[in-house]
């Protein structure tokens, strides 16, 4: 992981003082709560229906033992024992005293971390794929560039007032799993003919009102060219972007109502008036990847004997291994990815005492390193093959060992009306709700690869477009109906899900979903997931199903 | 006379006698300095100029700093408008001003001017500031003196981190 330096370190400490002499103003009645609003918009800091709500930011989703024990310290001093992972690799927490907000800034400097521009009209945190540097699959590390960007995007001097918030992801891998095509930009790493290093640039997807997958306007961006490539994108939005209306203030807009070509040509015209002068020199690209601290592997044999026989032995071991576990670049080496979607569970929720267990196992047996996923789980990237059985028992004793990476249980799913002062409906319990329904994990491995996101309002943080059974819930004359749409997909194969017929009561919804299994399982060839059976048959066969079930 | 925080070249800030009288399009013209919208410039812009008096010239957000390129030599100040704190195309306008067009006059911001705006309008090339939460010009310093690094290369002269770590 990359390691602070002075710079970084004051740079941290600089903002965190700031910001409790704005909270002094704030508390002492000089500072309105009009005013002050937009002052801690910039620190992460929401006002929702019960509390403060406090987003930190997780850089790329990447994290060591001892930041993740300090959010530990944190959920256990100043929240409630707990903390929300989000779709956006961050944390939140829901029950902030705004007195209590600056010590916590304060605590989180102490090890290299912040809640800069977690919120408001700016360039907020980059996100990656959360097996960065530990699957054979990237072309290069994405994590470099994703913290090139974090410090060239920090406290922007032209970029913090854009027309709504921007959101960069960055993948290095065929398989995306940073749902690149639907960020406000998309970079794709990939190698010229001659082997150089370059981006694929995707701009102007998003979810939201109005959901788009973003178009490429530069197919092979030479990679040493990136920052003045962004700067031009940002400075065409700055300049054109709508400033009139909320909901069409988004970069997709703009991209959108010029069309590609004409959006991609002006980018193109402004770049070339910034010139290289816009661009980090390679000096500076090169120190960063050296601050990433080096992993060192262990020359192991690619069979673990030791794996292979307590597997044989515990099936619940072998069901975890199937599930959640995934090739590392090293023979001997794993990728572990643990669920935060516990059935009956809140998604993407930790308590401190199992923030404490993954980063006591990140430290004794995964390199010191975890990451975030969007789809609100944790990976320890390097784990020993020989240790599994062992992270898998403390695990289990933790109750992190669900076994349903990817499969129906394992739903993104927004706070909803439980905390969200936006929401129009409840999503949490709809998915533990769906969870319970799926609780058979036989049932579960047999139904596969499936991904239900579920969104409580039209803003869609629960990113309901690209799941592959989406859920929105809506508001019909004060009661929660919800509204399901099918085939979306956040990855490469990105899009956007097609309703399937009017919205269910909030008593629907799980039976719905069942209905909607069963069909594909009835009507699924060999090998197909559920959206690859969707994507064959079409809406048909799902909507008479569900809906002959309604009436 | 009214006044206004201005940022003296030792990065100081001070506060000074505005003599530019801020002159609406339905006004009458009065004696002296003024700043005028860049639709009456393009109208009397000329005429006031041979009168002797020094021009400055007032863009609203949605006006392009391209359209200004050829006048900048003649006029002593771009008034750059925010009609709204949260309306940032003022920072790409200053930052293009000195940027690319090597502008060497006043660039003042003028409208919802806060504080906290303060770190951001300077290292865009802003040098005059009209505050409009009441901010004197120790507050100005303290926001803008405030952290101790950038990161990036801007209009400012500040030297950026990844060239501070060369030198380290």
């Amino acid at each position: 992981m990359y390691q602070y330096d002075a710079v970084d370190q004051e740079f941290v400490a600089d903002r965190s003082r700031e910001f409790r002499e704005q909270v002094a103003r704030r508390l002492s009645g000089e500072l309105s709560e009009d005013q002050f609003k937009t002052l801690r918009l910039m620190n992460g800091l929401y006002l929702q229906l019960h509390a403060y709500m406090l987003r930190i930011a997780i850089p790329y989703g990447s994290l060591n033992a001892r930041q993740m024990r300090r959010l530990a310290h944190i959920g256990r001093v100043y929240d409630r024992g707990y903390g929300h992972f989000t779709t956006r690799q961050n944390l939140q927490f829901h029950w902030i005293k705004l007195r209590d907000a600056p010590d916590i800034l304060d605590q989180l400097a102490e090890v290299d971390m912040h809640a800069i521009q977690t919120s408001g009209n700016c360039i907020r945190n980059v996100t990656s794929d959360p097996y960065a540097g530990a699957t054979a699959e990237e072309l290069d590390d994405p994590r470099v560039w994703s913290e090139a960007i974090r410090q060239w995007s920090s406290l922007h001097p032209e970029f913090s007032f854009l027309p709504r918030k921007f959101k960069i992801a960055i993948t290095a891998s065929a398989k995306d799993r940073t749902a690149a095509k639907v960020h406000d930009i998309g970079l794709m790493i990939r190698r010229g003919r001659d082997g150089q290093l370059g981006f694929e640039v995707i701009v102007g997807g998003g979810l939201g009102r109005t959901p788009y997958v973003g178009p490429t306007i530069t197919e092979f961006l030479p990679a040493n060219r990136l920052f003045s490539y962004l700067e031009a994108i940002l400075r065409v939005y700055n300049r054109h972007g709508r400033r009139d209306n909320i909901y069409k203030a988004r970069i997709k807009i703009l991209v959108a109502a010029l069309g590609a070509e004409e959006f991609a040509r002006q980018v193109a015209e402004e770049w070339a008036k910034i010139g290289p002068e816009g661009d980090l020199p390679d000096t500076e690209l090169a120190r960063i990847r050296g601050a990433f601290a080096t992993t060192v592997f262990e020359a192991l044999p690619a069979r673990s004997e030791a794996f292979e026989s307590a597997k044989a032995a515990h099936p619940a071991l072998a069901r975890f291994a199937r599930n959640n576990l995934r090739p590392h670049k090293k023979p001997g080496y794993t990728i572990i990815e643990v669920s935060l979607k516990t059935i009956g569970d809140t998604p993407g929720d930790a308590t401190s005492d199992q923030m404490d267990v993954i980063a006591d196992l990140a430290e004794r047996y995964g390199q010191d390193d975890i990451r975030v996923t969007h789809e609100q789980n944790l990976v320890l990237p390097h784990v020993r093959l020989d240790d599994v059985p062992e992270v898998f028992a403390q695990l289990q004793a933790a109750g992190l060992a669900s076994a349903n990476v990817n499969l129906i249980s394992d739903i993104i799913a927004c706070p909803g009306l439980d905390y969200c002062a936006l929401a129009n409906a409840r999503a949490i319990p709809v998915a533990q709700q769906i969870a319970q329904t799926f609780a058979d994990p036989d049932r579960a491995e047999a139904i596969g690869e499936l991904k239900i996101k579920i969104s409580g309002c039209i803003n869609a943080c629960g990113h309901h477009h690209v799941g592959h059974i989406g859920i929105l819930g809506v508001d019909k004359k004060g009661e929660e109906f919800y509204q399901l749409t099918l085939g979306g997909s956040g990855a490469e194969d990105a899009a956007v899900g097609k309703m399937l017929g009017p919205a269910l009561p909030y008593d629907k919804v799980a039976s719905a979903i069942d209905t909607l299994v069963e069909v594909y399982l009835r009507e699924r060839q060999e090998g197909e997931r559920f959206l690859d059976t969707y994507r064959r048959t079409g809406v048909e066969p799902f909507k008479e199903a569900v809906y002959a079930d309604a009436h | 006379m009214p006044t206004l925080i201005r940022r003296l070249d030792d990065d100081q800030f001070i506060l000074a006698d505005d003599p530019f009288t801020a002159v609406a399009d339905d006004e009458g013209l009065p004696p002296g300095d003024v700043i005028i919208s860049f639709t009456r410039f393009q109208a009397e812009g000329d005429r006031l100029l041979t009168e002797g008096r020094a021009v400055g010239v007032r863009l609203e957000p949605a006006e392009e700093v391209e359209a200004l390129a050829y006048d900048l030599p003649r006029i002593a100040v771009v008034a750059l408008a925010f009609p709204k704190y949260r309306d940032g195309r003022g920072y790409t306008a200053a930052r293009l001003l000195r940027e690319r067009f090597a502008y060497a006059g006043e660039v003042r911001a003028v409208g919802e001017v806060l504080r906290e705006q303060a770190g951001f309008m300077v290292r865009c090339g802003f040098d005059a500031f009209a505050p409009a939460d009441g901010a004197s010009p120790q507050d100005w310093a303290h926001a803008v003196h405030r952290h101790r690094h950038v990161y990036q290369r801007a209009a400012d002269l500040r030297t950026p981190a990844f060239v501070e770590r060369e030198g380290g």
